[in-house]
């Protein structure tokens, strides 16, 4: 492929205190494209993905969003640039005080309470794309089963139409049928819709079926990448050792 | 001789570095208060979040302060009488529970009880939304946290302090009178009238100032010690008590310093 990447990180480096998590990270992804990032706990997946959306400043290195530098950009250039970004998190990460309707939209109306009927309206069209009813619409997010917080989560980070989706373990603590239901609806946004994702996980199935690309990020590097038919003959003793998920080898 | 010489650097290095860490921590709340001012006092604004703030930090408090509030007053005019005719000074009552209430018991007495309410809940709510990712859920979303949750918080608490102070001072007033004419054997219309005479303006003003700064520090730490947390569920409870602890130093701090600047 080529052409302007939709983000390229070059050398990103970030430590906390003594702890270097991430000790200089190359990758770039193109529009369009899935990629899957896996990796122990602890790796620094998350902390990759926060330096991304500006949460996290790195200590060093650069990170272009079509072009633009976001270690550079100030506060309002951020919250610009964000328009481009949604993020499911790991736990959902909905807002327990409001209703689902008001969650849904939150990118929308930046939590201010406004033109009731219609962000209900797109809050309902929202949640049928991920597949719930708009019966839950006024229920609080502690009302809802761990899988439907995902979705409602997943549903509030596309309702703004970003360009670029991150998800942060999508699948982890759902059962295997209902992390597929989640498999497919990333897949449906790439396939459908366009978006550019980028997936932490650590659950192989997933990479395989929702990624057209998987890099593995090990003691703060990316060691390996290479598309997805490639991950079970990759000739890398760490990421067979993680594939396969055994306990002895490269990796302690 | 060596081993002497190191316990005795160790020990001013202990000390050195709570010191180091003191300060740290000032500075770090002074730059959260300075940015929760700045980006508070632009917009977008939410008058909906600042109104239900206004109702949970001033309305919803109304009853435990009330009662503090006539319990210290009757307890104070108690224990005026009693002390007083030892020699020969029961009417001092009105005087000093006006000089108490007004001047000292009824905004410190506010202060502490909004803060056990409101600081502790303040911690935990924000700190519960940091660990479980909803503070950076709300920032990818394009949603300024200081804006959104932090400022309408403390705009609110500077605001209703004041006015639940001026509430507080005018029931422990009357607590006091009810004890004193119903036990203590004093006439209505004289005890009133004393009242009057020492209530003076400037204490009133005074106290006033007194409830917006202490306002000013339930809020802040309370969102500073939520914003701050790391840790999972034992770091949420760490900032609670953080948060209640530190508000109840600087309050009785500031209310020290502020009485001995004013009324020297």
């Amino acid at each position: 492929m080529n052409g302007t990447p939709k983000i390229e990180l070059r050398n990103v480096a970030k430590a906390f205190g003594a702890n270097r998590v991430l000790e200089g990270i190359d990758l770039s992804i193109q529009p369009g494209e899935s990629v899957a990032i896996i990796g122990g706990s602890g790796s620094g997946k998350s902390v990759t993905l926060k330096c991304i959306l500006g949460l996290i400043r790195p200590d060093h290195g650069e990170i272009l969003v079509d072009g633009a530098d976001v270690t550079r950009m100030g506060a309002r250039e951020l919250e610009r640039q964000r328009t481009k970004f949604g993020m499911l998190f790991q736990g959902g990460a909905l807002f327990d005080s409001l209703p689902v309707w008001r969650n849904v939209t939150f990118g929308i109306t930046q939590g201010r309470a406004r033109d009731a009927t219609r962000m209900r309206r797109i809050a309902a069209e929202n949640l049928e794309r991920v597949g719930l009813d708009s019966k839950i619409l006024n229920l609080r997010p502690s009302e809802l089963s761990g899988g439907m917080q995902k979705r409602v989560a997943l549903a509030r980070a596309i309702a703004p139409r970003p360009e670029i989706i991150f998800f942060d373990e999508p699948t982890t603590g759902l059962d295997p049928i209902r992390a597929d239901v989640i498999n497919d609806l990333i897949m449906s946004l790439v396939e459908d819709l366009g978006v550019t994702a980028l997936t932490i996980t650590h659950d192989m199935a997933s990479a395989r079926k929702i990624a057209h690309r998987v890099a593995m990020l090990y003691d703060g590097r990316i060691i390996w990448q290479g598309p997805r038919d490639r991950l079970h003959s990759s000739g890398n003793p760490y990421v067979d050792q993680f594939v396969q998920g055994r306990a002895d080898g490269p990796i302690r | 001789m060596t081993r002497l010489l190191g316990a005795l650097v160790g020990f001013f290095a202990a000390i050195g570095r709570v010191a180091i860490g003191l300060f740290a921590t000032i500075g770090r709340v002074a730059i959260f208060a300075w940015r929760t001012l700045v980006r508070g006092l632009a917009p977008p604004y939410y008058p909906g979040r600042f109104l239900e703030q206004l109702a949970n930090i001033g309305w919803f408090s109304l009853p435990v302060v009330g009662m503090t509030a006539i319990f210290t007053g009757a307890a104070l005019a108690q224990q005026v009488y009693t002390g007083g005719s030892r020699f020969n000074a029961q009417s001092t009552v009105p005087a000093i529970v006006t000089f108490g209430m007004v001047r000292e018991l009824g905004p410190v007495l506010v202060g502490l009880m909004v803060a056990g309410r409101v600081s502790s809940a303040t911690a935990a709510e924000i700190g519960t939304m940091r660990v479980t990712e909803q503070l950076d859920a709300m920032e990818t979303l394009r949603t300024d946290p200081f804006r959104y949750l932090i400022a309408p918080r403390l705009f609110a608490a500077v605001l209703a302090l004041p006015v639940m102070v001026l509430i507080a001072d005018s029931i422990g007033l009357f607590g006091g009178y009810l004890l004193s004419i119903g036990k203590l054997g004093f006439n209505p219309t004289s005890y009133l009238h004393t009242t009057r005479q020492f209530l003076e303006m400037d204490d009133v003003v005074m106290s006033l100032v007194k409830a917006a700064v202490f306002g000013f520090f339930i809020a802040l730490l309370g969102c500073y010690n939520g914003y701050a947390t790391q840790g999972g569920a034992a770091g949420v409870g760490r900032s609670t008590t953080d948060a209640v602890v530190s508000t109840f130093i600087l309050i009785l701090l500031s209310d020290l310093l502020i009485t001995v600047m004013v009324f020297t």
